[in-house]
């Protein structure tokens, strides 16, 4: 409230340019970052596609024209059909829908995991953290794609399978970060207050610590959407995953597509163009949000903009320059 | 220093109990069908003659697995502790730790290039890119990265595989040379999978050592070493790069397991006989005993290499003093 003004006429000016805080974030995103919006704009695009495959897809995912096997792109077939006559177009919308499903369905799990574990070992610590730590730190000990596999190896293969297997164990993992964000929260002294009028652990877990490890289970979500549908499409690649004929990118990697690849390489190119065009989309949105929804997070891993202020990092430029030129020409 | 490694042993011990309990228990959720299965292929190769010996109880007792779960998981933790001994392939009766020994070496030499080549990209490219910020180069450094995290290895691998067979008419060697054999050949046939995956490990890498050079170019000490009149050089790396390659040395250490899962779809690709390759024959075949060795030792590696990184960061900083 403190930066309302008071205009000449006397009435709020600057009242008008407030808006929900979600239309104020879209606003930021698309001014302070171009990479992030347009991010944004594929993993639209995913959703959009994939909710609509059915209306958007030519022909069926499964339909097969033994007239059209391996039709080399063109203007019936967009972009070609496969070995046993299958329109590739329509079957990579359809892969679409799974990837959402995939990306959707695994993140999701792997927050609520995330934070279930992560509210309890942070918040209440001492014997309870140590135990579900060692928990945790077993399960992270295995490389995932093994892990995945014995898993795999056990459910069978599926749709459902595969979003539990990805989901539950990638959110394990995650629990760490909430747990670092939940030990932060609860050093507040709001926390103590409301343990001082006597609020349940409960009600304290949910209104207090909960709004404030918000913006770390954000971003491990849009982390997790992108690592999921990539983990998906290795296990479907290497024959584990989601079981033809439904079409996964990664399955319509594997098999017939590398088997006639020589005669037919549109069959391997465009499921492994769609999936790097959605992963990149994913992490740049992902880094974007990251950046303006947690400004301690900044400058990590993913942060593709420069630490601190751009402002500051222009000038740091500048003045590294400057000094470069003169001692160039000091030494002339 | 001391007393800290030896608390972090302590911790890992529970750990490692988790573990082989999770371990353990693939084994032995075994679904009934398997035994079935086993049972029908026993029967098609003649090995039991009778009726009454392709009995499926008969086939429970050869697996152990008619005693209660926590015998059988004594009998195994025992085995394992005493006699290095992981059990025997379902199928093969030979003892797991012999395909272990075979194969571990390929595996752990694809993913230490991969390692070292992406050391050797993402420190260069993430270096000049933070002296050079906003340039031309720093542009191409960047997109190079984001490209490297989104393109998926496997695809990339069959790219390779198949794209100079359809132009040139070169494919990669289908068979394993191994490295006592003939060295040139032997690496030349693990560089290009390295080389995918190396790519893909440098991409996060360089982000982070662009980052932290960044960062620690904004440092008074920097400005210090710019106004004695020191070389680029010397500043960037001397005075830059040594500060800035703290944190790497834990990102390097989380990559690890990455690495290591990355290795399945490389062999499998590249069709080296490494822990991967081994790990989806075992699935196919229903060999439970392979899949949860191929896991526990993959664990165990990974915990080695968390305990080595935490040991070599406490090293290069002299600030770090665990207590």
């Amino acid at each position: 409230m403190s930066d309302r003004a008071v205009g000449a006429a006397g009435g709020p000016v600057l009242e008008a340019r407030r808006h929900f805080w979600l239309v104020d974030f879209f606003i930021r995103l698309v001014r302070e970052k171009p990479m992030g919006t347009f991010g944004g704009v594929i993993v639209l695009i995913l959703l959009v596609v994939g909710i609509f495959a059915d209306l958007l897809a030519p022909f069926g995912y499964n339909y097969i024209n033994l007239k059209a096997i391996m039709v080399p792109p063109s203007a019936g077939y967009i972009l070609g059909t496969d070995n046993i006559g299958r329109d590739l177009l329509s079957r990579i919308i359809h892969g679409a829908r799974i990837s959402m499903y995939v990306g959707l369905g695994a993140a999701t799990l792997d927050v609520v995991v995330a934070t279930l574990i992560g509210l309890i070992s942070g918040y209440f610590g001492g014997k309870v953290d140590l135990i579900l730590q060692r928990f945790v730190d077993a399960v992270i000990v295995f490389p995932a794609l093994f892990f995945y596999l014995a898993v795999m190896a056990i459910v069978g293969p599926g749709l459902l399978q595969v979003i539990f297997c990805i989901g539950i164990l990638t959110g394990i993992g995650s629990s760490r970060l909430v747990r670092s964000a939940v030990m932060g929260a609860k050093q507040n002294v709001y926390v103590d207050a409301a343990k001082s009028i006597g609020s349940s652990n409960a009600r304290i877990l949910i209104r207090h610590i909960l709004p404030n490890v918000f913006a770390p289970i954000i971003i491990i979500f849009t982390i997790a959407m992108g690592a999921a549908i990539i983990a998906e499409a290795s296990l479907s690649f290497l024959g584990f995953g989601i079981p033809p004929p439904i079409p996964s990118w990664g399955g319509m990697l594997s098999g017939p597509s590398r088997k006639y690849m020589v005669d037919a390489p549109w069959m391997a190119i465009w499921p492994g163009l769609a999936l790097s065009l959605v992963v990149y989309g994913i992490n740049m949105f992902g880094d974007a949000l990251r950046d303006l929804l947690d400004p301690r997070l900044r400058g990590g891993v993913g942060g593709m903009g420069a630490y601190g202020s751009e402002r500051a990092s222009k000038a740091l430029a500048k003045r590294t320059e400057k000094g470069l030129r003169a001692r160039a020409q000091k030494s002339e | 220093m001391r007393g800290y490694l030896v608390r972090r042993f302590i911790l890992l011990i529970p750990t490692l109990f988790i573990v082989t309990i999770m371990v353990f228990l693939v084994v032995r959720f075994v679904p009934g069908n398997v035994i079935d299965m086993m049972a029908a292929e026993m029967s098609n190769l003649g090995e039991a003659t009778t009726e009454a010996e392709i009995d499926i109880e008969w086939v429970r007792q050869k697996l152990g697995l008619d005693v209660p779960v926590h015998v059988q998981y004594g009998r195994w933790i025992g085995g394992i502790i005493l006699h290095g001994d992981l059990g025997n392939s379902l199928w093969t009766q030979r003892p797991v730790i012999d395909d272990l020994r075979a194969r571990i070496p390929v595996t752990f030499e694809l993913s230490l290039m991969s390692l070292i080549i992406s050391i050797l990209i993402a420190i260069p490219v993430g270096v000049y890119s933070a002296i050079r910020q906003d340039t031309m180069g720093d542009y191409v450094g960047r997109t190079f990265a984001i490209a490297g995290l989104a393109i998926p290895n496997f695809w990339l691998g069959t790219m390779i595989v198949v794209l100079p067979a359809i132009y040139w008419g070169w494919s990669p060697p289908i068979e394993y040379i191994p490295l006592v054999d003939d060295v040139s050949g032997n690496l030349g046939q693990f560089i290009i999978p390295a080389i995918i995956m190396g790519t893909g490990t440098s991409a996060g890498l360089m982000r982070m050592t662009r980052t932290m050079m960044l960062e620690v170019l904004r440092n008074d000490y920097i400005r210090t070493a710019w106004a004695k009149g020191l070389t680029e050089r010397v500043v960037v790396l001397r005075h830059a790069l040594k500060n800035a390659s703290l944190p790497l040395i834990t990102i390097l250490g989380a990559r690890i397991p990455g690495l290591l899962g990355g290795a399945i779809i490389m062999e499998q690709i590249f069709c080296l006989p490494g822990m991967g390759r081994l790990m989806i024959a075992a699935i196919n075949n229903r060999d439970y005993p392979i899949i949860s060795s191929v896991n526990l030792i993959m664990a165990i590696i990974v915990m080695v290499c968390i305990i080595i990184t935490d040991i070599s960061y406490a090293y290069v900083d002299p600030r770090i003093r665990y207590r």
